[in-house]
């Protein structure tokens, strides 16, 4: 929706907003705690709530929106083919194509959990889905494993609705989610949280009965000897999120194996022209505010796109923009030194808890940027802003350097 | 009380294929099977392979039957719209020491009647598989070996038997079997007692206490685990074929294949285990199938894992398949022991049992056998036009639900609408797919729990996963 917006706004009116839901509005629907749009809206606001402004301004600006559609596929040369109840099927051309298919959580088989298979196991999410949309409580003996911001929410929701969260579980040495997160669903609850501790063993023939947690090595291989037995008859998992590009795949989009999301530029165009990406669907984040921002710049590209009809305004000029000591990736990664806008938002996460360190983006081994950080975690995202008058023609590095 | 000719006790492939078979005839058939699905024990957790039938020993119950049942699967596979595929067998060795028992798997497929083997060498193996290990020394290859869906196999059959006359009692386990003095067989359940002239004991894991509760104790089913693990769809191109290693004393070892869905899959280990309920995955075990595999194929994918799964092969102890009518209760007829090659064999262990069946009643062709089954349409192997065609008849084919491996709302109410129609998750799942891809249901199974609600006027809260 902010890339339709900001499209429609910056002179695209041929705009259509296609999505697989009844409604628009994606996960927020399903996220009924507060805490969303204190970036962009200045207020805490429910996800339904932030979604709503959304979808009122798609109203106003009268995009075009074709909800209950499932687009099966897309060409390198934007044919885009959907599906759908109402319409059929279909294929539609598009001169630009925003990518905005958000992410999906990691199941309990891709994380070879050994034990039996018994109803009772679910990914955090759905969870949520089936207590706050469907009304439907999934269980009552609650145990999690990771500590994902989805993960830290059902939890909370979990004991708000009666059942009884006895302990989160992670992997990591840290927390997967927000600091605030912790604070606000497990400390205030009185819920555990028990870092390097991974499930071992999953009990129960048709219904779960308990699970193993046990402690975990530097290396997280499980210690022998730590195990410790939960009865419990629900088990949520929040063990990560995997960008949706299986359609960008079909468009023949590079992807970047440290997001599992596609390969942008300063403008967020993948390497597919006229394919651009944002939110979940590029990098994981945090905050949807950053969702937002970083959508309404893809709408704006896509609209200069076919403006432009395809041609920069200036012939290119093209730096990379490479992860050096402490981080994973960074989004984008190149930049158009001739086309870019007045400052580009370099996104990344790093690999480990730093304190007292700093961000140090490095041109041809000089720092034209340092930024002093009280604390770093993988679990949040990094965000720095650089001016175009900073740049030169050399490749970036971005790197964890020392205090300052 | 209805006497039935003939009652299967067992809704797996073995139970279903022989229900289909005896179908044919004029003749009353009841499946019994305590799970509230069919296809819920071994059939449901296996390597899905329709093996060549090098394996077995010649002169075997095995070899004869699991050559006769390969030849069977294109003509019913076309019949019953089973997705099966053959994509050919490599069983690979590493030293010059092994070769003599990739000559012996040779000399066994000559005699058990398979088509086309040949022995190759690891060069002449590697340009027609290139994901194998460089040290890989020799193989053998079998064209004809396959893959199956084991689920559509089983659904297929017991649809068509179910069409075709045969009932279905399922959520019925049986407690006891009596012979009585009028020479029926007494069949007593959780749901009543059952008569018939026939008991086919079909029970897998269970076998030998069923085959107790009627006869002397003459054999004994071990259960022995076997461990996989499934890969994305996005692996499935790392082999063409099933690759296996020579073979143990447990059997045909860990094979890693592309299923006939495109997936990658790779396991089994062998466990004998006590508990015939057991079917919960470990840790070591897992680890000895990466291990294992890496042995014959190089660069697999396990960070696509998208499940793991454990299923128990019903072993016998006379190692072949134990396929008679008991020697002092008269219609009682044991198919047991149906451990690998069980799916390969099963419709010609069908036709071996109604043989058997005959010797107890007259079989009589029936005039309307219908031997045909028509699949539910499968949207994501359509073309474009064939899509749109049944899209404007069938408005709910356009209604995606289960994104990763594109399955409609239509292909589900025709899961829950058919004859033994999906009453739980897993058997749609079974059915159709729908939560067997890349996101395994997270996204789809709120949405097919809401049509299973609907469809069956229950609860949200009561639809399950499984039983």
């Amino acid at each position: 929706m902010a890339a339709a917006i900001e499209a429609k706004k910056n002179g695209i009116d041929d705009i259509v907003i296609l999505e697989r839901d009844v409604q628009l509005g994606g996960i927020l629907n399903q996220c009924i705690h507060n805490g969303f749009g204190l970036h962009t809206f200045k207020e805490e606001l429910t996800g339904p709530e932030y979604a709503g402004r959304f979808m009122a301004e798609v109203k106003r600006l009268e995009i075009p929106v074709e909800t209950g559609c499932m687009v099966l596929s897309i060409s390198p040369e934007r044919e885009i083919t959907v599906v759908s109840r109402a319409q059929g099927l279909r294929v539609i051309k598009a001169d630009a194509i925003v990518l905005a298919m958000g992410c999906r959580e990691r199941p309990r088989g891709a994380l070879n959990i050994p034990g039996t298979r018994p109803q009772g196991i679910y990914t955090a999410g759905t969870a949520q889905k089936m207590v706050n949309c469907e009304g439907y409580m999934p269980g009552r003996e609650v145990v999690i494993l990771g500590s994902g911001d989805i993960g830290l929410i059902m939890a909370r929701r979990m004991t708000l609705e009666g059942a009884h969260v006895k302990v989160v579980a992670e992997l990591m040495p840290y927390s997967g989610g927000l600091k605030r997160n912790i604070v606000q669903c497990l400390d205030d609850y009185g819920i555990p949280l028990k870092l390097s501790h991974t499930v071992v063993d999953i009990r129960g023939k048709r219904r779960l009965e308990g699970v193993t947690i046990a402690q975990v090595d530097a290396r997280g291989v499980p210690v022998p000897g730590t195990e410790e037995d939960y009865a419990c008859d629900t088990l949520l998992l929040s063990c990560g999120l995997i960008p949706e590009n299986e359609l960008s795949l079909t468009a023949g989009v590079s992807i970047n194996r440290a997001t599992n999301g596609p390969f942008v530029d300063d403008a967020l165009e993948t390497d597919v022209p006229g394919v651009f990406a944002c939110g979940n669907v590029l990098h994981v984040h945090d905050l949807v505010d950053f969702v937002s921002e970083e959508a309404g710049r893809a709408g704006r590209s896509a609209a200069a796109y076919i403006r432009r009809q395809g041609q920069k305004a200036n012939a290119p000029k093209v730096i990379r923009v490479q992860p050096g000591d402490g981080v994973r990736y960074t989004v984008p990664s190149t930049i158009d030194l001739n086309n870019m806008d007045g400052e580009v938002h370099l996104r990344f996460r790093v690999r480990d808890v730093y304190k007292g360190r700093s961000i140090r983006v490095l041109a041809g081994g000089e720092a034209i940027v340092t930024k002093k950080r009280k604390i770093m975690v993988p679990s949040e995202m990094e965000d720095v802003v650089l001016k175009r008058d900073a740049l030169k023609d050399c490749d970036l590095t971005v790197e964890i350097g020392g205090g300052v | 009380m209805k006497i039935y000719d003939t009652i299967i006790v067992g809704a797996g492939v073995t139970g279903c294929c022989v229900a289909r078979e005896l179908s044919r005839y004029e003749q009353s058939v009841l499946v019994l099977d305590r799970e509230s699905d069919v296809c819920e024990g071994t059939s449901k957790a296996n390597s899905a392979i329709i093996h060549a039938g090098f394996d077995a020993v010649p002169g075997s119950l095995k070899a004869k039957l699991n050559v006769e049942g390969n030849a069977m699967m294109d003509a019913l596979s076309e019949q019953l719209d089973i997705p099966f595929r053959r994509n050919g067998a490599l069983v690979v060795c590493w030293r010059e020491e092994e070769l003599p028992v990739l000559r012996e798997l040779m000399e066994r497929g000559e005699c058990n009647g398979v088509p086309g083997m040949k022995l190759l060498t690891g060069d002449e193996a590697r340009e027609m598989e290139p994901g194998l290990q460089g040290d890989v020394y020799a193989a053998v290859y079998a064209p004809t070996s396959g893959v199956v869906c084991p689920f559509e196999m089983t659904i297929a059959f017991a649809e068509n038997a179910c069409v075709n006359g045969a009932q279905f009692s399922l959520s019925t386990e049986v407690q006891g079997i009596e012979k009585g003095a009028d020479g029926l067989l007494y069949v007593q359940t959780g749901r009543g007692e059952f008569a018939a002239r026939c008991v086919v004991n079909c029970a897998g894991v269970y076998a030998d206490k069923v085959h107790d509760m009627a006869c002397e104790h003459d054999f004994s089913i071990t259960a022995r685990k076997g461990e996989y693990m499934l890969l994305d769809r996005n692996a499935g191109q790392t082999v063409q074929r099933t690759i296996f290693q020579i073979p143990s004393a447990m059997g045909k070892g860990v094979l890693v294949t592309q299923t006939v869905h495109g997936n990658l899959l790779v396991g089994p280990t062998a466990t004998d285990i006590e508990d015939k309920e057991d079917l919960a995955t470990t840790r070591p075990k897992l680890e000895e199938v990466k291990r294992v595999a890496t042995l014959s194929v190089k660069d697999i994918p396990f960070n696509q894992v998208i499940t793991s799964f454990a299923g128990l092969r019903a072993t016998g102890d006379t190692g072949d398949f134990i396929i008679r009518q008991d020697d002092k209760v008269r219609g009682f007829i044991d198919v047991a022991g149906i451990e690998s090659p069980g799916l390969s064999s099963a419709p010609a262990i069908a036709r071996y049992v109604a043989r058997l069946v005959g010797e107890v009643l007259p079989l009589t062709e029936k005039a309307d056998f219908n031997p045909i089954r028509k699949g539910i349409p499968k949207l994501n192997q359509m073309d474009m036009e064939q899509r749109r065609r049944l899209i404007e008849q069938r408005p709910d084919y356009g209604q995606i639900i289960c994104r990763c491996e594109t399955i409609s709302e239509g292909e589900i109410l025709d899961s829950i609408r058919r004859p033994l129609g999906a009453t739980t998750l897993d058997g749609v799942k079974r059915r159709v797919r729908a939560g067997m891809g890349r996101c395994q249901a997270g996204f789809c199974s709120p949405r097919v729990i809401e049509i299973l609600a609907r469809e069956q006027s229950i609860a949200y809260g009561d639809v399950k996963k499984n039983g």
